[in-house]
């Protein structure tokens, strides 16, 4: 590169117009924060990868349902969801948005970048507000968008069975639109946690600590222990709003979301604390 | 105006920085020196509102910095190389910053071109040089038109014209009423850019005096005199403060008598000198003397390099002659 500086316009009465007298405001930081989340060449590449997987894990298991119909005892056909077998790509999208969410925050640690932020934002609460806006916001239209298309070319291969649904059928837009909600949540929680610890590793670990593993571990308690935790955890409780037909003993779809997100929001009210207290 | 009042900062049980109280005036650049890990990153993280004092208070233009509605506007930091997101190119980083405060596109561009960026501009920072990122760092300080700079070693990295560049910036910003207060480990450099120093060690202040006074106070002037009678010059320098000595026949180095002095009386006993030098010590010595006892982490004795100070090794040569 020719690193050549430029020394005219550098001297006495650079003062630039283009630099204005702008106050930090909160439309300002969102606007700051949707730069910085789409000039990010991996983030942008694990959303597609995200996007392709869902609507390709859909396809594979209304594929394989359709397959396996002539077989599948009555008991079990009673059981199948259709929208839900066209969205079973949610968990790879949780995984995906998971680890972005951490990342969105613990990639500024990792560089340093952190400090140049803090430094144009130094109240430092309008950051994470934003990265949570910005982030919930795109992973809700992007998966939006992806859950339309996976459930859509899902129930047209399930036709061939005439077992698929219509989006017009009840409780159908709930699913679509909750997959998504779920999602944008899922992002926002990964978010507070990216912040509370900083570190990529730690983050990712607890995100799927929290939705994976732990209702694996309470699995194992006794049944009774189960029945009471299960439905509150996190996992759980917003996968409610997911289900076409409700499981026994879980939360309903609209109390199952708001236990996940307050879960969210306790995270981001730590964090947010976290954010104030400590050195950046 | 930076004022500093009675700023510490502790990290568990490691002081960083202890008590310091010191005002940045506007108009002249200020140099903020001290040997590594004396605090001066740290003091300038408190400056921005990234570290929290843990007692004392510091303000830019008479507020806390985080109180400042435009903070980009009011002050403009380089804090270390590079604290960049790896995976993000120049413009976009400057550009996101740059919406905080409502700065255009076109200023982002402005200030790329001002530090020679424009062709890598859209390339990860991730693959930058030192001296890329730390343009890129200047670039970012310079994104609001502060009217207070904060750089934690600009220079590190540069190529002598980039140095040579922000030496010229430098001043001229100063000239122009703003404050400018930088740290470097390069003497010679902070000699030519500086006005006035804060010079701390292990936390603590040290001097906070102007870069001529600092010199003279730390490393008094020599006059370097050449004599055939250095014998009988010899005896008749005499006094409290009045040191000489001399590493070959014939040289006397003298300090605590001006050049002056030393002429009119050697003409007055009638020795003839063939050489009456003043010799300005530099920057570097004068630091070398008044941070020695606030040096933690030295080269160890014996190990390959200068591991004595200058000045001291200029005062022990001496003595064997
Ligand atoms: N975040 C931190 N946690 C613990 N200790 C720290 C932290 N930041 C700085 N220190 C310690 O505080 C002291 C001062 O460090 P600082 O980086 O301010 O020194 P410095 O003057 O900038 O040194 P250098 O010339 O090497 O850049 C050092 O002993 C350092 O180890
Ligand atoms: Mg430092």
């Amino acid at each position: 590169m020719s690193a050549g500086i430029v020394t005219t316009g550098a001297g006495p009465g650079f003062v630039s117009r283009a630099a204005g007298h702008g106050r930090v405001t909160f439309v300002r930081v969102l606007n700051a924060e949707w730069i910085k989340l789409r000039s990010l060449r991996s983030t942008f590449w694990v959303l597609v990868a995200a996007v392709f997987l869902v609507i390709a894990l859909g396809l594979l298991v209304c594929v394989g349902t359709v397959d396996r119909w002539p077989n599948t005892s009555a008991a079990e056909k009673a059981r199948l969801s259709p929208p839900n077998a066209s969205l079973t790509g949610l968990y790879l999208a949780q995984q995906a948005i998971g680890v972005l969410g951490v990342l969105v925050v613990s990639g500024e640690y990792a560089t340093g970048s952190i400090r140049a932020t803090m430094a144009a934002v130094p109240h430092r609460l309008p950051v994470l507000w934003a990265k949570s806006v910005v982030f919930g916001a795109v992973t809700f239209v992007l998966m939006l968008g992806t859950c339309l298309v996976a459930f859509l070319s899902g129930q047209a291969v399930l036709a061939k069975e005439h077992i698929d649904v219509s989006l017009s059928d009840p409780g159908v837009p709930r699913v679509v639109v909750g997959v998504a909600v779920y999602l944008a949540v899922t992002g926002i929680l990964a978010i507070g946690i990216g912040a509370i610890v900083r570190n990529a590793a730690g983050g990712i670990a607890i995100v799927f600590g929290l939705l994976l593993v732990l209702p694996e571990v309470v699995r194992a308690l006794p049944s009774d222990w189960q029945d009471r935790i299960t439905k509150y955890l996190p996992s759980e409780a917003g996968q409610a709003l997911t289900r076409w037909h409700p499981e026994e003993g879980a939360l309903s779809p609209g109390a199952g979301i708001t236990v996940f997100v307050l879960y969210a929001a306790a995270t981001l009210a730590v964090a947010a604390v976290l954010l104030r207290r400590r050195d950046a | 105006m930076i004022k500093a009042d009675a700023l510490t900062k502790r990290y568990g049980p490691k002081t960083a920085v202890e008590g310091l109280t010191f005002t940045v005036r506007p108009g002249i650049v200020t140099g903020f020196l001290g040997p590594n890990g004396a605090g001066k990153s740290t003091t300038m993280r408190m400056i921005l509102g990234l570290d929290h004092p843990t007692s004392g208070t510091v303000t830019v233009n008479g507020r806390r910095y985080a109180d400042h509605p435009a903070p980009l506007h009011e002050v403009g930091a380089l804090l270390e190389a590079k604290a960049v997101h790896t995976g993000r190119s120049a413009y976009n980083h400057l550009l996101s910053m740059a919406a905080t405060t409502g700065i255009r596109a076109r200023r982002v561009r402005e200030v790329i071109e001002m530090v020679g960026l424009d062709e890598v501009a859209r390339k990860r920072v991730g693959g930058f040089s030192l001296g890329m990122g730390q343009r890129l760092g200047l670039a970012t300080a310079l994104l609001g038109d502060p009217a207070t700079l904060v750089l934690d070693e600009p220079v590190n990295g540069l190529d002598p014209e980039g140095v040579l560049w922000i030496r010229t910036l430098l001043k001229s910003l100063a000239a122009e009423g703003r404050t400018v207060f930088l740290s470097s480990h390069l003497m010679s450099e902070m000699a030519l850019t500086a006005e006035h120093l804060i010079v701390v060690g292990r936390g603590r202040l040290i001097a906070d005096t102007s870069v001529a006074d600092f010199i003279h106070n730390a490393a008094p002037n020599q006059v370097r005199v050449r004599t055939p009678d250095a014998d009988r010059l010899r005896a008749l320098l005499f006094g409290p403060e009045v040191r000489v000595t001399g590493r070959e026949r014939d040289v006397l180095e003298v300090t605590g008598v001006s050049s002056d002095d030393i002429g009119r009386l050697a003409s007055a006993h009638g020795i003839t000198l063939f050489e009456l030098v003043p010799q300005q010590a530099s920057l570097e010595e004068a630091f070398m003397e008044s941070t020695r006892d606030a040096v933690e982490y030295r080269v160890a004795e014996g190990a390959p390099g200068p591991a004595r100070t200058a000045a001291a090794a200029r005062h022990r040569d001496g003595e064997v002659a």
